[in-house]
């Protein structure tokens, strides 16, 4: 065996001149007559799931402590990896099915360290700058108890954590350079971190703490599960994925220093048009073929998701009919739209959530118009004609709706924004930029820690309360309720009128928001929200939804434009 | 002088003529002479306007907001609340701008003693724990801390603690920080004087109750409480500054080892140095040493006019005016009735019996001197008739003046009939209820009026001249 894997190597020692190579327990040559030791390791050739490609494995498996203190030689990416192993965790949790870790994210991360090259190739591009030899040559996978794969490279499973039965991910991707241990930078704890940050390379997407939320959503859009993106950034605020925080679960052994802690280190929460963008770049970046087609079944249609909506905000189900005749008019329910196609570059990436709420929004103008006028004027006589009439149907008083959801909106506001100031960026393990600050680091976090107990008992928390488990919904108006807050039942009378077979608006008039669009590549918007300008009842919706997918109001009014202008195409063109 | 003002006006016609060059026919010869004008480099990125600019990270501003919370709930008094806030509000301690981590422990520190001061469930152990690790949070404010933290202790009656800890601030050495904490230090060592000065009063009290044999030990340790509290407040004396309790306390000392020169010296660099911030209590304690050493009426007065130039209300005034009536000279009898009008100018006094009467009686006397010294009225008057009415005399005081306190109504009946003559709102009211109640001395004070009501046209005489000047 040894002899086996020696024999190609012929050319003489350094030291003593003599050709006669071993092989040491952890798969380096050595000299057997000098014993001394070079960088040469040994090569494997096998066959991966992407056909044709050489894998290559990287001696950082000798997991040597580099100093005492120092722990583990470990790249960025395999602290991303462990975060995504556990964001996926979570997410199965909370009832993702379960392919979603081991086959989908689990494939799309092995494809992007690929298409980055950081690993499943030949040369791993980002280090032959720093590698002074990049050898062919394997390591003994077996008498590696420390390898990468425990630490989930090979698979997010634990499970099969041994590498005869890695089917699913193949052999141990690595990145071959010996000398890692020499070339280890004393600026961060991962090995590449400090160069990590320096180095981009057109056309290369770069790890962030935010690109592995685009990866989740990316997994999930690929599967079609009912999760949003609002929902799932909702969920990492609310701590239902790990996201702050998230290198704590990292093992002991792996350190974060320096510039480590620029890569890791969260400070603010995920943005929804950053994570959207960087979703699609990704997709791009990743060459993936047409997603699995998203039809009128699926929860991210339009159709389904405005029933959602409506539901949420308290509107009545009358209004869905309508949702769905301005999706058939735009054509926002066709297949071709809503599915995430990364080849065709031209295509609009759909936020379908936000698409969603705006439609809603457009159906809310064309029927009560929202001009601070009208709708007031038709609940004066919705409200009149309801109290005439008690039994029976109830109109839908659009007065009574503002009041009853701006009371609700206005409490869980603010709800929401005292938690948010309650919120605790810091973990139990702190993090230092170098050693030399550690002392003065865990000295305060020791302080905070004792100051949180004192004022704790002070202020009787038992605030520690348990986290409530995650809901697609924020709020509920439960259709028994019987004080009469529920508009889900009530009819759109004295908004339509019947025109020959169908029903159309009483009001005959309409708004547009913007009447010409900006150029996005130069604005960098395709709109300019300034609530000011807009009347009351508008921002009031505007916000409402801005609310319930905690997005800007500015990114709901640019969908509704451009729904506006899709909408009244025709009619702008003749003018 | 004037040649500035000359140089100004020069300058506005210079200006003038540049404007009027704009709308002439001076355009032309402006414009050729402009040099064109440099635009500043304009970065790709700034080409178009961003909404997105570059933002505090949402850890700053959670606690920023946070600390909003903690503010709101200390002025509602929700000290629950805001301690609520407060255990997530600490991590901004572990800041990532190195600016808010400097001046974190600062607002903890403050925040947190509030909170604890106030808190049901806080208790002097919680106080303690609390003072000790914002010691142990930053040496700059170390003996900042150790005072708030004696302060604390004393308020609610842990002397020997309090001593304690000053004795352990006083021996703090931090290399340059000690001598940064100069002041610090200084109000340490005083306070520490201030309590020795506690415990030498009480063995004072102590021996003064025993007999012989135990005196002599406890006179003892008395001694050495003096001299340890006399060095320490003899150094803080002599940095500018008011230091009331301090120089009371070093005074009683010093007196009762009968060391007056020393306090006469230390109480008259304490009034009258410049350096020092203007101090009225300062003279207080001037005149009160004086007057136990039993000073001349001379000495006496000339520290109360300083006083009366700083706080023409002070109460200490009305002793003045009684001392300036019972000197000889005629000025003094006419500055006395200055001192007593301008007393009355303040709120604080309207309702003082015994300013009124001391007014009524020197007007009184003025008057019953054949109204040779009118003139001196008339003057004070004069500044007063526009307000005074309204300010003393209106119908409604008059009522509820009678109602409240008669001799008040009496008096300031009197002043008001001879000032504002016998139909005057408040006279009429006073006397009218007066004889009502068929009291004699109203009957008298009628008399009085009546008589003097020929002075009273006089001096309104005297006034309408004056108007008419």
């Amino acid at each position: 065996m040894e002899e086996e894997d020696t024999r190609d190597y012929s050319e003489p020692c350094v030291q003593c001149s003599v050709v006669n190579w071993g092989l040491t327990d952890e798969g380096r040559f050595y000299c057997k007559s000098c014993h001394n030791v070079i960088e040469r390791t040994k090569e494997v050739l096998t066959s991966d799931v992407i056909p044709n490609t050489k894998i290559q494995s990287i001696s950082r498996g000798f997991r040597k402590r580099k100093k005492i203190d120092k722990g583990w030689e470990w790249y960025v990416c395999e602290g991303f990896q462990y975060i995504l192993k556990k964001q996926a965790e979570a997410l199965q949790t909370l009832g993702v099915c379960p392919q979603m870790k081991d086959e989908i994210l689990c494939n799309f991360w092995r494809l992007y360290l690929q298409k980055s090259k950081q690993a499943y190739c030949t040369t791993p591009a980002s280090y032959t700058s720093k590698a002074l030899s990049i050898s062919d040559v394997s390591t003994d996978v077996d008498s590696e108890p420390e390898r990468i794969s425990i630490h989930g490279l090979s698979s997010f499973s634990e499970s099969d954590g041994d590498l005869q039965t890695e089917s699913s991910f193949g052999h141990v991707s690595s990145i071959g350079k010996a000398s890692a241990r020499e070339t280890t930078s004393v600026c961060s704890g991962s090995i590449d971190g400090d160069s990590y940050l320096l180095k981009r390379k057109k056309g290369n997407l770069r790890m962030s703490m935010p690109m592995t939320l685009s990866f989740c959503y990316i997994a999930l859009l690929w599967l079609r599960e009912p999760v949003t993106l609002s929902d799932l950034l909702r969920f990492v605020i609310d701590g239902h994925i790990p996201y702050l925080n998230a290198f704590q679960y990292f093992p002991e052994e792996m350190k974060l220093y320096g510039a480590d802690l620029k890569i890791f280190r969260v400070e603010s929460w995920p943005v929804y048009e950053d994570v959207h963008n960087k979703m699609s770049e990704l997709s791009a970046f990743l060459d993936l073929p047409c997603f699995p087609a998203i039809t009128d079944s699926c929860f991210l249609h339009p159709n389904i998701l405005c029933i959602k909506y409506l539901m949420e905000a308290n509107l009545p189900d009358e209004l869905h009919n309508w949702t769905c005749r301005v999706v058939k008019k735009i054509n926002v329910g066709e297949t071709d739209f809503l599915t995430l196609d990364p080849v065709n570059k031209s295509a609009r990436k759909v936020k379908y959530d936000v698409l969603a709420a705006a439609i809603i929004i457009v159906v809310l103008k064309l029927l009560f118009l929202l001009d601070d006028q009208y709708e007031w004027l038709h609940a004066n006589f919705a409200g009149k004609r309801n109290q005439k009439n008690k039994e029976g149907c109830q109109w839908f008083d659009f007065k009574k709706w503002y009041k009853v959801i701006k009371k609700s909106v206005d409490v869980e506001q603010k709800k929401l924004d005292e938690e948010r100031a309650r919120c605790m960026w810091k973990c139990e393990k702190p993090l230092f930029y170098s050693a030399k600050e550690k002392s003065v680091v865990l000295k305060k976090r020791q302080m905070v820690v004792n100051l949180q107990r004192q004022f704790g008992t002070l202020s009787g928390s038992t605030q520690v309360a348990e986290k409530q488990s995650p809901s697609s919904f924020q709020l509920n108006w439960a259709e028994e309720n019987t004080d009469g807050n529920c508009f889900h039942g009530h009819i759109l009378e004295g908004v339509l009128q019947e025109k020959g077979n169908s029903l159309t608006t009483m009001n005959t008039k309409y708004w547009l928001c913007s009447v010409k669009l900006c150029n996005e590549k130069i604005c960098g918007h395709l709109t300019h929200y300034k609530e000011s300008d807009f009347p009351q009842t508008y921002q009031f919706v505007l916000n409402l939804f801005s609310f319930l997918l905690r997005v800007p109001a500015s990114l709901i009014h640019e969908e509704v434009c451009l729904i506006e202008h899709k909408l009244f195409k025709t009619k702008l063109h003749r003018k | 002088m004037d040649s500035f003002v000359e140089q100004l006006k020069r300058g506005t016609e210079e200006e003038f003529t540049e404007e009027s060059a704009w709308d002439g026919s001076a355009v032309n010869t402006a414009s050729s002479s402009l040099s064109a004008i440099y635009l500043p480099l304009l970065p790709r990125y700034l080409r178009h306007p961003t909404t997105r600019g570059r933002k505090a990270t949402e850890f700053q501003e959670t606690k920023k907001a946070c600390l909003n919370y903690i503010q709101d709930a200390l002025l509602q008094h929700q000290w629950q609340r805001a301690a609520e806030f407060m255990t997530n509000y600490l991590e901004t301690l572990e800041n990532t701008s190195a600016e808010k981590r400097m001046a974190a422990p600062e607002v903890i520190w403050r925040i947190g003693t509030e909170i604890l001061c106030h808190h049901s469930k806080s208790t002097i152990e919680e106080f303690n724990y609390f003072a000790e690790r914002m010691k142990n949070l930053g040496v700059k404010r170390y003996l900042k801390v150790c005072l708030e933290h004696v302060f604390h202790l004393l308020c609610n009656g842990l002397i020997d603690e309090a001593y304690q800890n000053l004795s352990l601030a006083e021996g703090w050495r931090y290399g340059e920080q000690t001598t940064a904490q100069d002041k610090e230090l200084k109000l340490i060592q005083a306070y520490k004087g201030l309590l020795d000065y506690y415990n030498w009063a009480k063995k004072r009290k102590a021996m003064l109750e025993l007999d012989g044999n135990f005196a002599d030990s406890v006179e003892q340790e008395m001694h050495s409480f003096f001299r340890q509290a006399a060095v320490n407040l003899k150094e803080i004396i002599k940095i500018p500054g008011v230091w009331d309790p301090f120089v009371k306390c070093y005074v009683d000392l010093l007196e009762f080892y009968e060391d007056y020169d020393e306090v006469r010296q230390v109480l008259s660099e304490y009034a009258y140095n410049s350096k020092f911030p203007p101090n009225p209590n300062a003279h207080v304690y001037y005149y009160q040493f004086l007057k136990r050493q039993g000073e001349s009426k001379k000495t006496l007065m000339s520290v109360l006019k300083i006083l009366h130039e700083i706080v023409p209300s002070h109460e200490l005034m009305l002793e003045y005016n009684a001392m300036l009536q019972k000197s000889k000279k005629r000025e003094n009898h006419r500055l006395g009735l200055e001192i007593i009008f301008t007393l009355l100018d303040f709120a604080g006094w309207k309702e003082h019996v015994k300013a009124w009467s001391c007014l009524a009686k020197q007007i009184k006397q003025i008057l019953e001197n054949s109204g040779k010294h009118l003139d001196w009225v008339t003057e004070e008057w004069n500044s007063r008739k526009d307000w005074w009415p309204a300010f003393h005399f209106s119908h409604y005081l008059a009522k509820r003046n009678w109602q409240e306190n008669e001799s008040l109504a009496c008096e300031k009946a009197l002043v008001a009939g001879i000032l504002l003559g016998k139909d005057c709102k408040y006279f009429k009211y006073v006397s009218h209820q007066g004889c009502k109640a068929k009291k004699e001395k109203f009957q008298t004070m009628k008399k009085f009026v009546k008589k003097h009501s020929s002075a009273h046209l006089r001096a309104s005489g005297v006034l309408d001249s004056c108007t008419h000047l």
